[in-house]
């Protein structure tokens, strides 16, 4: 089976985001990159599939050259080789989803697995733009997943608010990976190793020959507003009950 | 991690000199130490338990040996790297970076210098693989910073040798398949044996009476008329030159392993300081604290130097041992000042094992005090230096 991973590179969730008057884009100076959370558990549920079906695991990521470090990460948890989509630019998730479509398509896979969503931007639409690009069947925010190598058939379980949906859908298909899937492995210090040989084709994302006009432009970026200073009650409990239901009545007008 | 965890973390942007896989390797290992050790580790500690259960784990980590070769299990890393890991182990417990030390830089580095092609092909592999835990035998009841007035005796005898003595202060003893005991033969030279710890005549006593290093297990070793085979021998080892080549790969740990318990205390005061309110501001707003803090900062970061250099040498084969003493004597004492000056800033919160360096400290005074005291290390510099032998 040969199975196609997209990771995404970004902000490591606890790196504090810096941006100047006026910027639509973040400070990137000084930022700690991680491979978007999602991906991993999607990283990791190709690596399943393969270790019980064989065949080969090819990761596909899209950025500037630093993105580099997020693939040897997954090529150090044990995915065979990789396609690095090279670009300085700012691009929006259409433009995104037609080059990874674009590479996929030349190959030809399987299976197409991703995060559900990255957690810079929180769009939520790589993945599925992919399989509309490609024209495949998909099914997204997936929690469990059986590949029935055989008849060609996936059987997934999605979540859904409150409940959770069970889906058959044909191969070849895109899948999106949510929390629940997996537990990410460790990439391992023989792994580590071994990436260092792996293959890391890089194409210039020019040369796909993919329109690159974004459809989305972003006008204005800011940070949330400072949280006020929490506000902390002294005195005999029974007054602090007191003026805390006060409070909350009054100022927060919660109660 | 927040920005100043970061900034406290590489405060003299040391990561530039490191390799895309070193950072890798040390961020691998940080990663597994933060999900599977630091949320129990106080609970351990305080249990004096050691985590048997990440034996494996680690095994398939690659924490054991990494700088052999391939074929005996490693991964041919560089000294950075393999000092990065023990770093992250050591910022999760000195126990634990222990027991990697002993079972890496001791045992499975006396058997891969000193032994025969038969003792690495049997043991390496499964020791890198955490299947088989080694421990190392050369501390006596009556011989420490004298391990030259060993006791113990392997004489000639049965099918092989016929050892007879007691160590003390092993770490990994009661959790150890084989020992790698220091003996001296029937000329009075100092020779190393594999012992596997089933061989009749073998006990080991586990010590519980330990106020440091309680997440590691430490043991007195027994050996009444214990026969050995012949080829329990390493044979290429002779003379107390070959168990101190030893110790100068675990202080090379060390080096970088106290690194890790002294950014542990640090980070952890620095960010109590800013969160603890007291005359209506942050502790961290008051000159004193800020001193300790930067004091604190100081230490670390001539730590890392030292440590980071001493990697480089390692790698380019022109490391003395003279070298590892001074990264060894200065680092176990500089991590030990940090975590007394973290246990300070902390309080009376800083005695509870709800918080890392009062664990860390206590900890450290056994580091401080194994792989050669600070007083040892001082005179083997100073031999080196003055030519002139102080012991």
């Amino acid at each position: 089976m040969k199975i196609l991973v997209l990771v995404k590179q970004v902000p490591d969730t606890a790196t504090k985001i810096r941006l100047n008057p006026g910027d639509t884009a973040i400070q990137t100076d000084g930022i700690k990159w991680v491979i978007n959370p999602y991906d991993e558990f999607a990283i990791e549920e190709c690596l399943r599939l393969k270790e019980k079906a064989g065949g080969e695991v090819v990761v596909l990521s899209l950025g500037p050259s630093r993105v580099e470090e997020a693939i040897r990460q997954a090529l150090a948890m044990g995915a065979d080789r990789a396609i690095h989509v090279m670009t300085d630019a700012v691009i929006d998730s259409q433009v995104a989803a037609r080059a990874l479509a674009k590479v996929a398509q030349e190959e030809g896979y399987d299976l197409i697995v991703t995060g559900k969503q990255a957690v810079d931007d929180d769009q939520a639409q790589v993945g599925a733009l992919v399989a509309v690009e490609l024209g495949l069947p998909q099914v997204t925010v997936v929690i469990e997943l059986n590949v029935d190598v055989e008849s060609r058939r996936i059987r997934a379980e999605r979540e859904l608010e409150g409940a959770s949906e069970i889906v058959e859908l044909p191969m070849p298909a895109v899948i999106t990976a949510q929390r629940g899937l997996n537990e990410p492995r460790y990439p391992t210090l023989p792994n580590i190793m071994k990436a260092k040989k792996k293959e890391v084709k890089s194409v210039p994302l020019d040369s796909l020959g993919v329109d690159t006009t974004p459809w989305v432009r972003v006008e204005e970026l800011t940070l949330p507003p400072e949280r006020p200073a929490a506000k902390i009650l002294t005195g005999e409990p029974e007054e602090a009950a007191k003026e805390l239901a006060r409070l909350l009545h009054e100022e927060a007008k919660v109660i | 991690m927040s920005d100043m965890q970061a900034l406290l973390d590489d405060f003299y942007g040391l990561d530039r000199e490191l390799s895309p896989d070193e950072i890798q390797i040390r961020e691998t290992v940080r990663r597994f130490v933060d999900q599977e050790v630091r949320p129990h580790a106080g609970q351990w500690w305080q249990e004096g338990v050691f985590p048997v259960h990440l034996i494996p784990k680690l095994g398939e980590l690659g924490v054991f040996g990494p700088t052999l070769p391939e074929e005996y299990g490693g991964s041919g890393v560089t000294g950075v790297a393999y000092g990065l890991m023990m770093q992250e182990l050591e910022r999760g417990d000195s126990g634990l970076r222990s027991f990697a030390s002993v079972q890496s830089g001791l045992a499975m580095y006396a058997i891969y210098r000193y032994g025969s092609e038969e003792q690495k092909r049997a043991y390496l592999p499964r020791m890198a693989s955490g299947q088989v835990i080694g421990c190392f035998g050369l501390t006596e009841p009556d011989a420490g910073s004298d391990p030259g007035a060993m006791r113990t005796t392997a004489k000639k005898g049965g099918k092989g040798y016929i050892l007879n003595g007691a160590k003390r202060w092993i770490t990994n003893g009661n959790l150890a398949k084989i020992a790698v005991v220091w003996a001296k033969d029937d000329e009075g030279i100092i020779r190393g044996f594999v012992v596997p710890t089933d061989t009749p005549g073998f006990s080991a006593r586990e010590i519980h009476t330990k106020a440091s290093m309680r997440m590691s297990v430490t043991s007195e070793l027994y050996f009444d008329n214990v026969e050995l085979p012949e080829d329990a021998i390493l044979p290429l080892s002779k003379g107390l030159g070959s168990p101190l080549s030893c110790l100068t790969q675990a202080r090379f740990g060390i080096a970088f392993g106290t690194v890790g318990a002294a950014l542990d205390c640090l980070q952890e005061a620095a960010e109590y300081t800013k969160t603890r309110i007291a005359f209506g501001r942050p502790i961290a707003a008051t000159q004193m604290v800020q001193e300790r803090i930067v004091d604190m900062l100081s230490r670390v970061v001539d730590m890392q130097l030292k440590a980071l250099q001493l990697g480089r040498l390692y790698q380019a084969g022109a490391m003395r041992y003279p070298q590892v003493s001074l990264a060894k004597r200065d680092n176990a004492r500089g991590a030990l000042e940090v975590a007394r000056m973290a246990r300070e800033l902390l309080g009376g919160n800083g005695i509870s094992v709800d918080y890392v360096p009062m664990r860390h400290m206590a900890n450290l005074e056994t580091v401080d005090t194994y792989e050669g005291t600070y007083e040892v290390h001082t005179l083997i510099v100073g031999r080196d230096i003055l030519d002139e032998n102080a012991f």
